[in-house]
């Protein structure tokens, strides 16, 4: 069989296994220095207050303006598309839908759906090239520039919010709500927040949205449930609600814990420098050891040989 | 003789010899126009339309990708099932050049062979599902997303392609008759081969790892912790399944390519693989059982998605690893056979239910089958299979090389 002197082995060895250790470390000290890391102080999320939206819509067609999307088929004014639940689209980063119950005194609810730009995101932690990022001001970003299609973030998102361009066959991007960046980056209130005629979407510093939450909550205790949804759901999300009726109600994910999403591959990712090192050391210690035993058996059947001869 | 008509003169033969099967074109066009050629040349193009039908109008065109489910039937069968079932190029070659356990020699090659080819047409599904093809070598030189587990597959499958294809080389070489380059890559099949599985342990579990990140979405009979190590176990009873069903099939249909050392040596090598895929398969058997302790899930054993987890794990896991015991007992080889058939079979349900049938369980509302992505898939498939009949027919994959014995 093929001959591998010791010494080449080992160099080739010791040299991939070197490479490759490197590699996974480097990989891994980036993600240690983020262990303890609870978030930029200044980000800024948005505060959705169902008790407010009346169901108007104009923070859709807002969205639609500022981030040049096709306008719906069905128009804005247009009440009858509350009759079906939707999501968003590749063409709709948000949507709003009515809930209604009988027991809800206040009459039907309306609640805004778009990417919940998540503390520490399911989505950039599943991209392998970075196209999405948690920015230090806030937003959940795309970068179209690298993004080789492998919808790995749509699976990932625990909102089921990024959505892709199925039927676009050379440019298909990902789409979703980028709390308006483009208008952040400028000192701009995001659109749908600018246009709610009754406050129902308040843009701001999410440490102060969450006091702002809590103070509405502690002075109306009639009127809100005493529960923040963002706050934690999934490590925190940038985009917080809160609400007059229990929120499985109105389709929101209420089963999600409150480990950040990115934390359910951090082990196995810290496995892997661990076969790196050891895989080469043991795979070629098994080589070693089983070339030595046929050098043994061989010799020994040649003794024997010898050993009939002479006599 | 002027020096045109000289290299003419030597090119001539080598075409026919290593290109034409010892044929002159005529007789080699003749002999391609067969029923079956017709049949798969048929099924080939059909899927090549629908595979130009995509890259005009998009994936929309030939698959029921929505935005709760990018991922449908090209990747679950063809990335997701078919990485374990090319696991037989590592396990054979760790089985004979690390563990130097020699009576496997005779199919090591065939088993890199099919690893190849494998993960060559896994990276071909890929091709087709991803939004922009173009970019597949970004994650490796453009833009970087360490904590990305499928970061670590796109790394591994790229670098484990091209150490296949090295391990491979040396028969290809023989072939073109590169005596140097055989030599050279032999020096380095031990490094090669350790290699080989590093990468393989790595992103086969990486495969599984990758649905860590969806624990809502991802049913919880087939949602554990253990999901990495479950994709690597598996993948070994598979790659074993694989050489042994291989193994069966170039026996019928490649006799002429093979040497009378391969030929007598199958049914040995059979009984060996079967028990050592017995001893995988119980193995994964028992985590799959710890897998569902550690959730507490056996309520949901009664459920409907229960006994379709039941039948996963007790025909597809336990049954085949029963066989193979009872198998390579009584040296059935028919029975082995059949064994490996079932356990391939239960390892692309397995990919199937955590990829496609169990994922985005909860939602009420799914798509999860294409009838334009399935023949895709049945033609890349069948392109697969030309491909590797091309090999086996030219190059000395189920022989030894005259000149280098």
């Amino acid at each position: 069989m093929k001959k591998t002197n010791r010494r080449s082995f080992l160099k080739s060895a010791s040299l991939l296994g070197g490479t490759l250790f490197g590699w996974g470390i480097l990989g891994n000290a980036k993600k240690a220095s983020g262990a303890d890391f609870s978030g930029h102080p200044d980000r800024f999320g948005m505060l959705t207050d169902l008790t407010r939206c009346m169901g108007c819509r104009r923070c859709e067609e807002a969205c639609v303006d500022t981030n040049n999307l096709p306008a719906p088929q069905i128009s804005f004014e247009d009440k009858s598309v509350f009759e079906n639940k939707r999501r968003p689209d590749s063409k709709t980063y948000t949507v709003v839908n009515r809930y209604y119950d009988s027991l809800w005194v206040e009459g039907p609810v309306y609640s805004k759906v778009q990417c919940n730009h998540c503390e520490e995101p399911a989505c950039a932690s599943a991209c392998l090239v970075g196209a999405l990022k948690k920015t230090p001001e806030g937003p959940v970003v795309y970068n179209e520039k690298v993004c080789i299609g492998c919808k790995y973030c749509i699976n990932a998102c625990p909102f089921y919010i990024p959505t892709y361009e199925y039927s676009n066959a050379f440019h298909p991007k990902v789409q979703k709500c980028f709390m308006c960046y483009h208008k952040i980056d400028k000192g701009e209130v995001p659109a749908c927040s600018g246009v709610c005629p009754v406050e129902a979407i308040t843009f701001g510093k999410r440490s102060q949205l969450i006091s702002l939450a809590r103070n509405r909550i502690s002075t109306r205790p009639d009127k809100y449930l005493d529960h923040i949804y963002g706050e934690h759901e999934a490590g925190g999300t940038g985009w917080l609600y809160i609400s007059g009726v229990p929120f499985e109600r109105l389709d929101f994910a209420t089963n999600l814990g409150t480990t950040p999403f990115p934390e359910f591959t951090k082990e196995f990712l810290a496995f892997v420098p661990l076969v790196l090192v050891v895989w080469p050391t043991l795979l070629g210690g098994i080589y070693l050891f089983s070339k030595r035993r046929d050098e043994v058996s061989m010799t020994d059947a040649s003794n024997q040989n010898r050993q009939v001869d002479q006599s | 003789m002027n020096k045109q008509s000289r290299k003419l003169a030597v090119v001539g033969p080598w075409i026919r010899e290593n290109l034409l099967l010892g044929l002159n074109m005529r007789e080699y066009i003749k002999k391609l126009i067969s029923p079956f050629n017709i049949v798969v040349g048929f099924i080939v193009i059909i899927g090549l339309y629908f595979i130009i039908l995509r890259f005009s109008r998009g994936l929309a065109a030939i698959t029921s990708a929505s935005d709760v489910q990018p991922w449908g039937l090209t990747l679950a069968l063809g990335l997701f099932s078919v990485v374990p079932l090319s696991a037989s190029g590592y396990v054979l070659g760790s089985a004979v050049y690390l563990f130097r356990l020699r009576e496997y020699y005779p199919v090591v090659k065939n088993a890199i062979l099919i690893g190849f080819l494998g993960y060559f047409f896994a990276v071909v599904f890929l091709l087709i599902d991803l939004g922009r093809p173009w970019r597949i070598y970004y994650p490796m030189f453009v833009s970087y997303g360490p904590a990305s587990v499928m970061f670590l597959v796109a790394w591994h499958v790229a670098l484990y392609l091209s150490c296949q294809a090295l391990e491979f080389s040396p028969s290809a070489f023989e072939w073109l008759g590169l005596k140097t380059f055989r030599k050279r890559v032999l020096k380095i099949n031990i490094g090669l081969t350790i290699f080989g599985v590093i990468l393989s342990t790595l992103h086969q579990s990486a495969l599984g790892a990758m649905f860590l990140l969806m624990p809502g979405k991802l049913h919880p009979l087939w949602y554990t912790t253990y999901i990495p190590w479950l994709f690597f176990i598996s993948s070994i009873a598979a790659g074993l399944s694989m050489v042994i069903f291989i193994s069966w099939l170039t026996k019928l249909f490649f006799k002429r390519r093979a040497d009378s050392n391969y030929i007598k040596s199958i049914d040995n090598i059979t009984l060996g693989l079967g028990k050592a895929a017995s001893f995988v398969l119980i193995t994964y058997f028992a985590l799959k059982w710890i897998g569902l302790a550690q959730g507490h899930n056996w309520n949901l054993l009664v459920t409907s998605w229960g006994l379709w987890f039941l039948c996963e794990i007790l025909v597809f896991v336990l049954l085949p690893c029963i066989l193979f015991l009872i198998g390579s007992r009584d040296k059935n080889l028919g029975l082995i056979r059949f064994t490996s058939i079932l356990t391939i079979i239960g390892i692309i349900i397995n990919r199937l239910n955590v990829s496609l049938i169990a994922f985005n369980w909860n939602l009420p509302h799914r798509e999860l089958l294409h009838w334009r992505e399935l023949i895709v898939v049945i033609s890349v498939f069948t392109f697969a299979i030309l491909v590797y009949r091309w090999i086996v027919n030219r190059m000395p994959v189920l022989h030894e090389h005259p000149d280098y014995k």
